[in-house]
């Protein structure tokens, strides 16, 4: 593992920007998280954050829609913008010697949007389609609709929306949601790539730094959703979805947390893979990942398997959850590590992943964790330390949604 | 950068492009077997025959290869196209000689019997995951009516049916024709010792079966074909499109690629802004896919049923102002930019430049390097474009759709290309 040289500024205004240069590549990379996301959609108005997420680069500052796009393109930068449900987030990667060029760009779409009246319908009518198209993805939907249920409201509201609420919102409301959550304070800018620190922290300053800070909505928790529930669809799979509890990034069990979800469902010698694929052919996907938001986090799985075999599926895969208990082979775990340590190496060769990772670490953590620190942590557990965390943190008190042709008999009480 | 290249007695090419900057190494065998080296009554036996690979050999049973692959770290998997089946894997340099031991025993499999029965039933699964999702199935069956009669036009997955009846003998015997040292290439990229590979493939390849399977590669005249595939359970309307593009060995493939960059790229292209910016569609999306012998533009829309005979309508109207008219020097450029901008970021992982170094020897038996790929990019010109359009408009001369609609009512195609001269390709779609 290479040490890399991250640095933080925080600027007057509470931008925050984390750089990880590094020499080697052409290409730089940077992930912009903006505290704007679906959490803060109005009731009866979910995908307000989406529609802001499209309208916003319809034009900024000095460039109409089209416009903004091409200088982008011209630039050559890969991009993607996202509504999540904390951030509306921007990201890309383009040539090193662009760059400066690309955060002028994106200071004018985050501080100075055209939000055009005109095109608010055609923005409103692409989530609306975006919306339908996922109708006929049930493998996405089913996590989706996990998700509602497995988190409190707003934070499993949808981040791209319903289509019924779709039609409360108007150009002005989406200019007010812009207003009300836009903000320099709680902004996080994470570079990495070829670059110079001190060039790219003039730019940022000239771009960001007199934009107004302004005072943080409140979110209000409201109740979990359905624990068992099953969504009606002619299909030839049946999509199964499973939550069940964990800790999230921050906390001090993390990665006894990640260890376990990895002895489940790190690779192919895992064992939801062994136990519902290999042994039993019982399915073509199965998985479980460790999702955190900043305070709360869940386990969630997934296995999509035909009619007439998913309720085994469902049992054998709630058995293997619970099973974790049990024990754990200390070969189990040394394979996570392995794992782990050559993700964590290959990362150190992509400037779109350690951009994202390095915003995402000061989110959660409000610093950066270095890829040796992670190795290290890694390092540091034994079976004892992950299995303790198992039953601190046992799979139960699931959420089960299945979407298909035939609701499921879920035994939420596994023997 | 530095490129190496060699050839075992039994006919494995073996390839590498050294980049010692990097981290980890990426490895592939690239078979030159797909479906459309199928028979109908083994139609799906390539993917099927992809997947006992992981079941093992005499050395390794099937958990011993999970559990190798998972203790080395390996970042692997493999995939099947109509043309190529695909063993990959990125790895730390000190764990090669685990990693190539394991992937090279593989593509030799037992093929047990047991093995064989209860991998059948993932397979059967996997198609039922496709056949839930309209993209795929228009995807497929697009590919099925365009090539009609034409090997191409061969399931990857294969049918409920072929693979039920498929036996372990049929396999057995497609293994032994199509996987022959001659019909593989063993390409390398990343931090790799170039010795080191050699002498690894010479321990683990050396005894391979020489030989080599002749495909026919004569380029496809697809007569075109409109199908609706009604679905009640979809909720939006998924058309895929098809006209002939240059094949994978053509001079023009580089127009072809900027072409569909400028007409159909995910945004700022023409379709982007006349049907995606505007709402009336999803996605509307133009993309160049290259095949041995055969090219094709596929076009795909995804959108409100009530919208869809509309929107194909625009989509062939851009297509026909393009045929005529031509594109800008301003559009050429820009697609100029984002594809160096692409290649560039793609090329920084070994995984990403192992596609690119395996397929350009697979397909054209030659080494560009990005610098290469570059600089040929850079010099398309105006012209080039116009000669492009001139063999191969802009087209749709096959059209399947796939949702709530009974019937689409679309004006026949302008772009009834007529494929000039023939050679090889990339496979766009892969199953893994």
């Amino acid at each position: 593992m290479q040490p890399a040289d991250t640095q933080t500024v925080v600027l007057d205004n509470g931008l925050t920007l984390v750089m990880e240069p590094m020499p080697d590549v052409q290409s730089a990379a940077f992930s912009l998280l903006v505290p704007s996301g679906s959490i803060n959609d109005p009731p009866g108005q979910n995908g307000s954050a989406a529609v802001l997420c499209d309208l916003i680069t319809r034009g900024a500052g000095d460039y109409d829609s089209k416009q903004l796009s091409l200088v982008l393109d011209n630039l050559g930068v890969q991009r993607s913008e996202n509504a999540g449900s904390m951030h509306l987030s921007f990201s890309g990667a383009t040539l090193a010697e662009n760059l400066t060029q690309v955060l002028q760009v994106y200071g004018d779409i985050l501080q100075r949007p055209r939000l055009p009246a005109d095109q608010f319908p055609a923005a409103r009518a692409g989530i609306e389609q975006a919306l339908m198209a996922l109708e006929d993805e049930p493998r996405q939907k089913v996590i989706l609709e996990l998700r509602r249920r497995c988190y409190p409201d707003p934070w499993g509201k949808p981040a791209d929306g319903n289509r019924d609420d779709l039609a409360n919102l108007s150009c002005d409301s989406v200019a007010a949601h812009y207003q009300r959550c836009f903000r320099p304070n709680d902004t996080i800018l994470g570079v990495a790539g070829r670059f110079d620190v001190h060039e790219i922290q003039d730019v940022v300053q000239r771009e960001f730094g007199d934009w107004a800070q302004q005072e943080a909505p409140e979110i209000v928790s409201g109740d979990l959703g359905e624990r068992v529930d099953h969504i009606d669809h002619d299909s030839t799979q049946t999509q199964i979805g499973i939550a069940y509890h964990s800790v999230p990034y921050a906390h001090p069990e993390y990665f006894a947390a990640w260890a376990a979800v990895g002895v489940l469902s790190g690779g192919m010698s895992s064992r939801l893979f062994t136990e519902v694929r290999e042994k039993r052919g019982l399915c073509y996907a199965v998985y479980a990942s460790l999702n955190s938001l900043r305070e709360q986090a869940r386990v969630l799985c997934y296995a999509g398997t035909t009619v007439e075999r998913a309720q085994e599926t469902l049992d054998v895969t709630l058995q293997e959850l619970v099973r974790l208990g049990e024990g754990i082979e200390a070969a189990e775990l040394d394979r996570c590590r392995a794992r782990a340590k050559s993700a964590l190496i290959m990362q150190q060769e992509s400037t779109f992943g350690r951009s994202a990772a390095i915003a995402r670490d000061w989110y959660h953590l409000g610093r950066i964790m270095t890829l040796q620190e992670v190795h290290e942590q890694i390092e540091s557990l034994t079976t004892d330390t992950v299995l303790d965390h198992v039953r601190r943190y046992p799979a139960r008190d699931f959420t089960v949604v299945t979407i298909g042709p035939q609701a499921l008999e879920v035994c939420l009480e596994v023997p | 950068m530095k490129f190496h290249e060699a050839r075992l007695d039994n006919g494995l090419q073996i390839v590498a492009e050294q980049n010692a900057s990097v981290h980890s190494v990426a490895l592939g065998f690239f078979v030159r077997t797909g479906a459309r080296d199928e028979t109908s009554d083994v139609s799906g036996v390539s993917h099927f025959l992809e997947h006992m690979a992981f079941k093992g050999t005499e050395r390794f049973s099937a958990e011993d290869v999970n559990r190798i692959f998972d203790e080395v770290g390996a970042r692997y998997n493999a995939s099947t196209s109509e043309e190529v089946t695909l063993f990959y894997g990125a790895i730390l340099p000190e764990y090669l000689p685990r990693m190539f031991e394991l992937l090279a025993g593989i593509l030799f499999p037992s093929l047990r019997q047991d093995d064989f029965d209860m991998e059948k039933k993932v397979i059967l699964e996997e198609i039922g995951m496709y056949d839930d999702q309209p993209t795929f199935t228009a995807y497929e069956q697009a590919m099925r009516a365009h090539f009609d009669g034409h090997p191409l036009g061969s399931s990857i997955l294969g049918s409920v049916d072929s693979v039920g009846g498929l036996t372990c003998e049929q396999m057995r015997a497609y293994h032994a024709d199509h996987y022959q040292a001659g019909n593989i290439l063993l390409a390398a990229a990343g931090n790799v010792d170039w010795d080191q590979l050699k002498q690894l493939a010479e321990q683990h390849c050396g005894g391979w079966p020489a030989g080599c399977f002749d495909r026919p590669v004569q380029e496809a005249r697809p007569s075109g074909a409109l199908k609706v595939v009604t679905r009640d359970s979809s909720v939006h309307q998924h058309v895929m499109e098809m006209t002939p593009a240059p094949p994978a060995t053509h001079e023009l493939r580089f127009a072809a690629e900027l072409l569909g960059f400028v007409v159909g790229d995910d945004s700022g292209s023409r379709l982007y802004w006349e049907l995606v910016d505007s709402g009336l569609a999803e996605a509307a999306e133009l993309g160049y896919n290259d095949y041995d012998g055969s090219g094709t533009y596929l076009t795909y829309l995804g959108c409100q049923p009530d919208l869809a005979d509309a929107n194909l309508s625009r989509i062939h109207d851009v297509y026909e102002s393009v045929n005529r008219d031509g594109i800008t020097s301003d559009e050429l450029a820009t697609a100029k930019n984002k594809l160096t901008s692409r290649i560039v970021l793609k090329s920084e992982r070994p995984m990403g430049r192992l596609s690119a170094l395996g397929g350009n020897w697979i397909y054209r038996n030659e080494y560009r390097s990005v610098t290469d790929d570059l600089a040929t990019f850079n010099s398309v010109t105006l012209d080039d474009v116009r000669r492009l359009l001139e063999a191969y408009p802009l087209g749709h001369t096959t059209t399947v759709a796939v949702g709530p609609l009974k019937a689409l009512s679309i004006k026949s195609s302008s772009g009834n290309g007529s494929p000039s001269n023939a050679a090889g390709g990339d496979g766009s779609s892969a199953a893994s």
